[in-house]
């Protein structure tokens, strides 16, 4: 067994292991940026079904976690966009998938929510919109606001640019986006990093996520948009 | 007369014309589409800093060699201008909502009289989601809206009432189409500016929202006369 200070760095195979019919997970990425390609692959090897997958959106019905979705794994989506995976829509309307849309700012922000240990927060977002439908409206200074409730889930799986066997994490250009604050969000996180170098190596002041947020380390493997971004 | 032009011509007009509504050191994300061509018309001296959602403030031109570490909203690659940071999406909102953003420019499938917009749902189409448009026409201190004058089979997009579901509510400040430019002033919508050889009823007879002509309406700056 790893300590709870150094951390594990495995196969992705392993690493999604824990992961079973109906985990809800939360993957980073935005477009073609920032997904942990290695782990959704291993996921989509291990055939794992019923999944919750909150991700800002689908991908591509044949990039990253839209495996996930056009494969059938996803019992429920909640995404921001999820218009670039036909699949998405397709299974939605069929009755195959369930669906909610957030804004994407509200989206990042529940997730913050359930990371930061809130209850909730207000927004002005999707105010006299469809988004209020399921949603406690409040007057604040006499302005009208949106009650959103935080988001978890049993994973994240997450990409960054460096760690180190701490489970610091640095990131790298627009790979970022919701990578750092999924990370906060769930009982087990797994980073997907180009590489994992010694203690120390790693400065200070480069940290984004500190290691005590991380579970597990997976590098990188060598797939098309896993070598690329 | 309405001018005879095609989509790519309808489109660099509309890119051109809101290009000039920016002010030295404004801070402005641009959706996809045709906002998308807007940063190729921001007048020389004008230093207008490129947000994009995914997580860019100072995002400069598609580079020579493409890089898929770094990209835009829209999935293409682009660089960062000098001077740029790469953040993550809590704080990229956080610009958005918080007021930070001096405008945003987005495409639409309806505007109506009250300045609300509808720009993200077609019901019965297919799904596609919201993506960041809530925020952005929410947060945004000046909403502009980049679109054709009319939908590709003629029929007006400029409407009394938006009938498909809203983006949000009284948000929008600018429209500016092929053929006309609107604000909103005090809550009414005032044509201000008109493509050369266009009268205010060529603009009636396409629009079906209430306006009111300022006077006089000027000629639409930034198209060769």
């Amino acid at each position: 067994m790893p300590t709870k200070v150094i951390k594990p760095v495995t196969s992705a195979k392993e690493a999604v292991s824990g992961i079973e019919d109906g985990s809800s997970i939360m993957v980073g990425g935005f477009n073609y940026g920032g997904i942990p390609y290695t782990l959704i692959d291993a996921l989509v090897e291990k055939g794992v079904k019923g999944l919750t997958l909150i991700s800002n959106d689908t991908a591509y019905e044949d990039v990253g976690h839209g495996k996930l979705v056009s494969g059938g794994q996803a019992k429920k989506v909640i995404a921001s966009h999820v218009g670039l995976n036909k699949a998405t829509s397709r299974l939605y309307n069929e009755g195959k998938l369930e669906l909610e849309l957030v804004p994407q700012g509200t989206l990042v922000e529940r997730i913050r929510a359930g990371g930061f240990g809130l209850g909730g927060f207000l927004t002005p977002t999707g105010v006299g919109t469809v988004v209020e439908e399921r949603h406690q409206v409040l007057e604040v200074d006499g302005k009208k606001f949106i009650l959103e409730l935080p988001l978890k889930a049993d994973f994240a799986l997450i990409r960054a640019h460096y760690a180190d066997r701490m489970g610091n994490l640095t990131y790298f250009g627009t790979n970022r986006n919701f990578n750092p604050i999924m990370a906060t969000a769930a009982d087990v996180v797994v980073a997907e990093v180009d590489a994992v170098v010694d203690v120390g190596c790693i400065d200070p002041n480069d940290v984004v996520t500190p290691g005590i947020l991380v579970d597990i380390l997976v590098v990188k493997g060598d797939s098309y948009y896993a070598a690329r971004t | 007369m309405l001018p005879a032009l095609n989509e790519e011509e309808k489109k660099r007009r509309i890119a051109k014309r809101v290009a000039l509504e920016f002010s030295d050191g404004d801070v402005v994300n641009l959706g996809i589409g045709i906002p998308a061509l807007v940063s190729d018309y921001i007048p020389e001296g004008v230093r207008v800093i490129l947000q994009t959602e995914n997580g860019v403030v100072g995002a400069g031109p598609k580079p020579d060699v493409e890089d898929l570490r770094f990209i835009g909203a829209g999935g293409r690659c682009l660089s960062i201008a000098p001077g740029g940071s790469c953040i993550a999406s809590d704080l990229s909102f956080g610009i958005i909502r918080g007021g930070h953003l001096d405008a945003t420019v987005l495409g639409a499938l309806q505007v109506d009289s009250e300045g609300n917009l509808a720009n993200w749902m077609v019901p019965g189409g297919l799904v596609a989601g919201m993506g960041g448009a809530m925020d952005l026409v929410v947060g945004a201190k000046k909403v502009i809206i980049a679109t054709t004058h009319t939908t590709k089979d003629g029929r007006p997009k400029l409407v009394k009432k938006c009938t498909l579901p809203l983006t949000a509510v009284s948000v929008v400040d600018v429209v500016v189409t092929e053929l006309a430019l609107f604000r909103f002033r005090d809550g009414k919508m005032i044509l201000e500016e008109m493509a050369p050889g266009v009268t205010v009823d060529d603009i009636r007879a396409c629009t079906e929202a209430d306006f009111a002509a300022a006077e006089p309406v000027q000629v639409i700056k930034g198209v060769a006369q």
